[in-house]
């Protein structure tokens, strides 16, 4: 890679508006995006439906034109060839060829990045491999299952030994073994030394791989940097398990609610979940449970999580 | 153009072919134009001395049909079934300008088109070679004919795919069945309209002749029927007519395909 040029993707005042059906109506899907991707980082881009996600990835990948503003990738202006060599691309539903087999999926790709006969076997052999599709590679993708095609979609998107792989919601549709299957593949491609942005809607698995995240809606972007810096960095309320908590017990433990407003109990067979907002309240709690021989099973004391940010920040308005 | 374009060409093209002799719908098409070639003998059965040259005019008319039907309904998928299918995502992100998929889709349509001739032509040399009598065999206005149609169909498959590049299939489709319909007309409503005093006629069918190319030019039957040969000079003239004509419906394609939108 180049080392010259400074971000891996740069985003300026990126606007697009659309004009929709017979009487051309205006729709403004992006009103000023600014957006930095650092190199050898994974990049979250964050943002519920229709927030300006997808349109923001295709002006990157040239399948659209932006109505102003600046984009650009590895140092050069979005549509660059060149650049394009670089970049890996998965889209948002696995759309491909079905007719094609999963080797001649791959060889069609390859040719199109202009890799010599030799190299695309070995390439195709290794991605097969390394998506863990080796068994499928005969088999006609009509014939796939959904974390099937998204798998052979990743290995297309790695055909050209990208420095930049771009993921428009590479987690959707997936069960927790393909979710764990692809967070792995990508946290290998920052391992390998590549900047990965991708946009997800599924906020535990972004919490969980990215360096940092982009927050866009209605257009705009509303936050950017590290989850840290983000969500709230005091715990939010301590969630604690009781057993042997029944009875009387149990009553004086609903009580406290009296004392702390938003404390809860449930209960769920053996189980009493307890709900404290603050340390005080929780610390009565376990010392109540303490003196009526029940036992605490576990205590989490829980931070914001994005999806108590979204909630808060985005779905109010 | 270097050997990696001339590769992503390829890859597109040869990927164009695999898709349509994988689809099923060109073989029930296929079938069908052989057995109307093979129906031709039954129609040259109904004539008194001219069988051979009836057949022949049947086939051939057979030939440039059904050739037509699978330019304009394989011509107007090309472009659209990718961005419905929304395949072109995939593609248009990789490294390869955006003429190289129309280039590319075209050239493997023809080739697809050009088997499917080979077919039906060899179907129909079947039906030459069974027939008794004198008149038109394996002979080189036959051919002609034969090559001519398919240029006319490679005319038809660039005016589909370039109509394909900003209009929804249907409507792709009846502006290329027009563009058809006029094309093999619009000699004919010329000639027709000198004859005419109604001036609008006339000067409508004057524009109608230079806008809408003339198909009648690659409809050379007529040679093969009295085994002719097209002089040299006006053949090169067809033909060359014809690559330019190409030439500027795929350049219209390409242009409207490059500022396009993949939404």
């Amino acid at each position: 890679m180049d080392e010259n040029h400074g971000p891996v993707i740069s985003v300026k005042g990126l606007k697009k508006i659309f004009f929709i059906g017979f009487f051309r109506r205006r729709v403004e899907a992006l009103r000023g995006v600014d957006l930095e991707v650092k190199q050898n980082e994974i990049l979250g881009f964050l943002g519920p439906n229709g927030a300006g996600k997808t349109t923001t990835i295709k002006i990157l990948l040239g399948l659209i034109f932006p109505s102003a503003g600046e984009a650009a990738m590895l140092g050069k202006p979005v549509g660059n060839v060149q650049v394009k060599k670089k970049v890996g691309f998965l889209p948002e539903h696995p759309y491909f060829y079905d007719y094609l087999k999963g080797a001649e999926f791959l060889d069609f790709y390859a040719r199109i990045h202009g890799i010599n006969k030799a190299e695309r076997k070995k390439r195709t052999d290794e991605l097969l491999e390394k998506v863990g599709l080796s068994d499928a590679a005969g088999l006609a993708l009509r014939k796939y299952s959904k974390g099937m095609l998204q798998r052979i979609g990743m290995a297309q998107a790695l055909l050209g030994d990208p420095d930049l792989v771009i993921l428009d919601e590479p987690m959707s549709g997936l069960d927790p073994v393909g979710r764990r299957d692809m967070r792995e593949i990508i946290y290998g491609l920052k391992e390998e030394g590549k900047t990965v942005f991708f946009s997800s809607h599924i906020l535990p698995d972004v919490e969980q791989i990215c360096d940092r995240v982009c927050v866009i809606h209605k257009g705009k972007v509303r936050d950017t940097g590290k989850l840290t810096d983000i969500l709230r960095p005091e715990v939010e309320k301590i969630d604690l398990q009781f057993t042997g908590l029944e009875g009387e017990a149990l009553r004086q433990m609903e009580k406290l609610s009296e004392v702390h407003p938003d404390f809860r109990v449930t209960v769920k067979g053996e189980m009493a979940l307890v709900v404290a907002p603050n340390w005080d309240a929780a610390e009565s709690a376990k010392n109540l449970a303490s003196q009526k021989g029940a036992r605490l099973v576990s205590l989490q004391p829980k931070r914001e999580t994005l999806e108590s940010y979204f909630l808060r920040e985005i779905d109010d308005e | 153009m270097n050997n990696a374009a001339l590769m992503k060409i390829w890859a597109i093209a040869f990927n164009t072919f695999r898709e349509n002799i994988r689809d099923k719908i060109l073989y029930n098409l296929l079938v069908f134009a052989v057995i109307m070639i093979g129906l031709s003998i039954v129609l040259g059965e109904l004539t008194i001395a001219e069988q051979r040259r009836i057949t022949v005019d049947a086939g051939l008319t057979s030939i440039s049909v059904f050739g037509i039907l699978m330019a304009v309904f394989l011509g107007i998928s090309l472009v659209s079934k990718e961005i419905e299918r929304k395949t072109i995502y995939t593609l248009i992100a990789k490294p390869a300008p955006r003429s190289f998929f129309i280039i590319g889709r075209f050239l493997g349509l023809m080739i697809t088109i050009g088997v499917n001739v080979a077919i039906m032509a060899v179907a129909f040399f079947g039906v030459l070679i069974y027939l008794p009598g004198d008149g038109p065999t394996l002979t080189w206005p036959v051919f002609q004919a034969i090559l001519l149609i398919y240029l006319e169909l490679a005319i038809i498959t660039s005016v589909a795919m370039a109509f394909s590049t900003f209009s929804t299939p249907t409507l792709s489709a009846i502006f290329t069945l027009c563009f058809v319909i006029i094309g093999r007309l619009t000699e004919g409503i010329l000639q027709f309209s000198v004859k005419s005093d109604n001036p609008f006629f006339r000067h409508g069918a004057e524009v109608l002749y230079a806008v809408v190319p003339n198909l009648t030019n690659y409809v050379q039957i007529e040679y093969a029927l009295y085994n002719v040969s097209l002089p040299l000079g006006l053949l090169a003239k067809i033909v060359l007519t014809g690559l330019l004509t190409i030439s500027v419906f795929l350049a219209v394609a390409m242009i409207v395909f490059q500022r396009r939108d993949f939404v």
